[in-house]
């Protein structure tokens, strides 16, 4: 009896630690957030601790809806092509010998450490009329003037993609790194070309890890409010751009509050959808 | 019953940078006939398979089967069955598209392919479990999906990489008969890698016994049982006693301080060999009876596993190991004087 009391006793100091650290730098400023999203703007001030809804319902107008539909679709474009990109390149990573790993995955590591000003900028570079790509094409005679393809929704996913690939290679290339060389043997050996393997064995095998990475993709580009200013044009701001502007340019912090929160609540509602959907498509095959 | 094919390795060798694992081998498999790769891990036998099967790219030389040459047929097309060591069944699919993955991939109709599934898990004797996952069967159940879906596209040859190595002895021992009986109902060319020397001995119409990425012998089992070319394969396939001896005359060889007839002997051969001779061929005297190919020991040891019992003689330069029935011999106890036999017609002589 006391030993079990000793243990459960241990359990509980277990389960304060991260209760208190999740508390403390997650719930508490979540909550913060959550009560001033309720409360009124003073024009020409800050905020003044009256309980209202003006702010969601401002929310719901035809600009902040559609705004919300667009950038999630930016973001789930941009986890279509960082997957798309990502999971061919880290699984023939892991079929490269090893002396050539390690290097690539410290590259990948390196592209973590720029910042997003610094991306943003490199590509508007790259995609300007005057400097940029471009010229290579007239140069090779491939076209005839040099043209500018920023800033543009393509110039955006191009930022975010390139931001996000990392990430994307970092979470792929475990699960990668651990399939059983043989079973993409036996595909083999059963008749199916390289890329008939890929395409019914490692891909299908991998969806678990394939939805994770799209998801962290997803989340990580719905924050996203550097980028699309640097390479995008007024229409392609994405609501994170228009809640900075709320709470850091207009000094409107309960309406910035509103839009982060609902924001969240339909990210983590789609991300969920998408998690059970992948699990009961799983459990069917 | 499709016709079997054979397989030819002419010359085959494979490097990895500087390390040879097969070295110039030159080998028949004979169509229709069950052949096992037997050697130490390491021999280079499961590479030679994996040459066969087109997963390897051989340094050098020919891989024929049925005639045509295949060294630079990939894989996917060279119409060859495997069963991995690992298994290697695809967790994503159950058991029935599991076997007819390879009928999907030529585009079989779904209707075609259950059939077939369910055929193959007849002839495997694991009916009624196509729709089940993987991970709900046992092993030995598992390691029959593997071999259906290896046979499910009737291929020209059946490979099979330490198939049996992951079960326990009992169940092993059944699947080495249920093989066994499969591939002589299909007629089909098989190579079994193993580094079990009863396994192959068991199993197979002909052992190809490797080491050190050579064949070192290539024969039927009976045959490299009792007339094995050299120490190592003596020693692999089965256990014996090798003797250090220097001829002395025709059919002469002086070993353990006596002297020994070898019918076997070479002619012409100076210098030393090595007697081998077989623990159940070794016959003990209690006392000392002197005679033809006798020489005196004492027991030190004597091991009885109930069905048999080994016995070990200090005598002169070794130690012998006898092996007997304990009805067909006198009983002898650790400290006896006894007089050891090795029969004129068991002794093998060997280079030294």
């Amino acid at each position: 009896m006391r030993r079990e009391d000793r243990r459960a006793a241990g359990a509980a100091a277990g389960l304060a630690y991260p209760t208190v650290m999740l508390g403390t730098l997650f719930a508490i400023p979540l909550g913060i957030m959550v009560v001033i999203s309720f409360f009124r703007k003073i024009e020409g001030g800050f905020y003044e601790p009256v309980l209202t809804l003006d702010n969601y319902a401002r929310f719901f107008t035809a600009f902040f809806a559609q705004n919300l539909v667009f950038s999630l679709w930016v973001s789930a474009l941009a986890a279509s092509i960082a997957v798309a990109f990502g999971f061919p390149f880290a699984y023939l990573l892991t079929r490269l010998a090893r002396r050539w790993q390690v290097p690539i995955l410290v590259l990948l590591l390196c592209v973590l450490s720029l910042s997003e000003v610094i991306v943003g900028f490199s590509w508007s570079v790259l995609l300007s009329r005057t400097a940029g790509l471009s010229n290579v094409l007239v140069w090779l005679g491939l076209l005839e003037d040099p043209e500018a393809w920023s800033p543009s929704l393509a110039a955006v996913l191009c930022g975010l993609v390139y931001l996000a690939f990392p990430y994307t290679v970092l979470v792929l290339y475990p699960p990668l790194a651990r399939l059983d060389r043989e079973i993409v043997e036996a595909a083999r050996t059963l008749g199916a070309a390289p890329a008939t393997t890929f395409a019914t064995v490692v891909v299908p095998m991998l969806r678990p890890a394939i939805v994770a990475a799209a998801v962290l993709v997803f989340v990580f580009t719905l924050g996203a409010y550097l980028t699309p200013q640097i390479l995008g044009r007024p229409q392609h701001w994405t609501l994170s751009v228009l809640i900075t502007d709320q709470a850091v340019y207009q000094a409107n912090l309960p309406f910035a509050a509103a839009m982060a929160i609902f924001l969240a609540v339909v990210g983590l509602g789609l991300v969920a959808a998408v998690l059970v959907l992948a699990r009961k498509r799983g459990n069917a095959a | 019953m499709t016709p079997a094919h054979g397989v030819s390795l002419l010359g085959v060798t494979k490097r990895f940078g500087a390390v040879t694992a097969v070295a110039d081998v030159d080998l028949e498999l004979p169509a229709g006939k069950l052949v096992s790769f037997l050697g130490p891990s390491g021999c280079g036998k499961t590479t030679l398979l994996r040459i066969v099967a087109g997963l390897e790219t051989p340094t050098a030389g020919q891989v024929r089967i049925g005639g045509e040459d295949v060294t630079g047929v990939p894989t996917h097309r060279r119409g060859v069955g495997m069963v991995f060591q690992s298994l290697a069944l695809f967790p994503h699919l159950s058991v029935g598209e599991n076997i007819a993955y390879g009928l999907r991939i030529r585009g079989v109709d779904a209707a075609a392919r259950r059939r077939r599934a369910a055929e193959l898990l007849d002839l495997v004797r694991l009916p009624g479990v196509a729709d089940r996952h993987v991970s709900q069967l046992s092993g030995g159940q598992r390691q029959r999906v593997a071999i259906a879906r290896a046979l499910a596209l009737e291929p020209r040859v059946f490979l099979l990489d330490e198939p049996l190595s992951a079960l326990d002895a009992k169940l092993r021992e059944d699947m080495q008969v249920e093989l066994r009986l499969l591939q002589q109902r299909l007629g089909i060319t098989t190579v079994i890698v193993t580094h079990d020397q009863r396994e192959a001995m068991t199993m197979s119409d002909l052992v190809v016994v490797m080491g050190h990425g050579t064949v070192q012998q290539a024969g039927p089992p009976l045959a490299i049982y009792r007339s094995p070319v050299n120490a190592f394969v003596a020693g692999f396939i089965g256990s014996t006693n090798l003797v250090p001896g220097r001829p002395t005359g025709p059919q002469q060889v002086a070993a353990l301080g006596g002297t020994f007839r070898v019918p076997g002997l070479p002619p012409n051969i100076d210098g030393a060999v090595t007697l081998s001779v077989r623990p159940e061929d070794v016959v003990l005297h209690p006392g000392g009876a002197g005679g033809e190919n006798r020489v005196a020991g004492v027991v030190t040891f004597v091991r009885d596993v109930g069905a048999s019992v080994e016995t070990y003689v200090a005598c002169a330069e070794a130690t012998i190991v006898s092996v007997a029935t304990p009805k067909d011999r006198d009983a002898v106890h650790a400290g006896d004087t006894v007089t050891v036999e090795l029969p004129a017609a068991a002794c093998v002589a060997l280079p030294a």
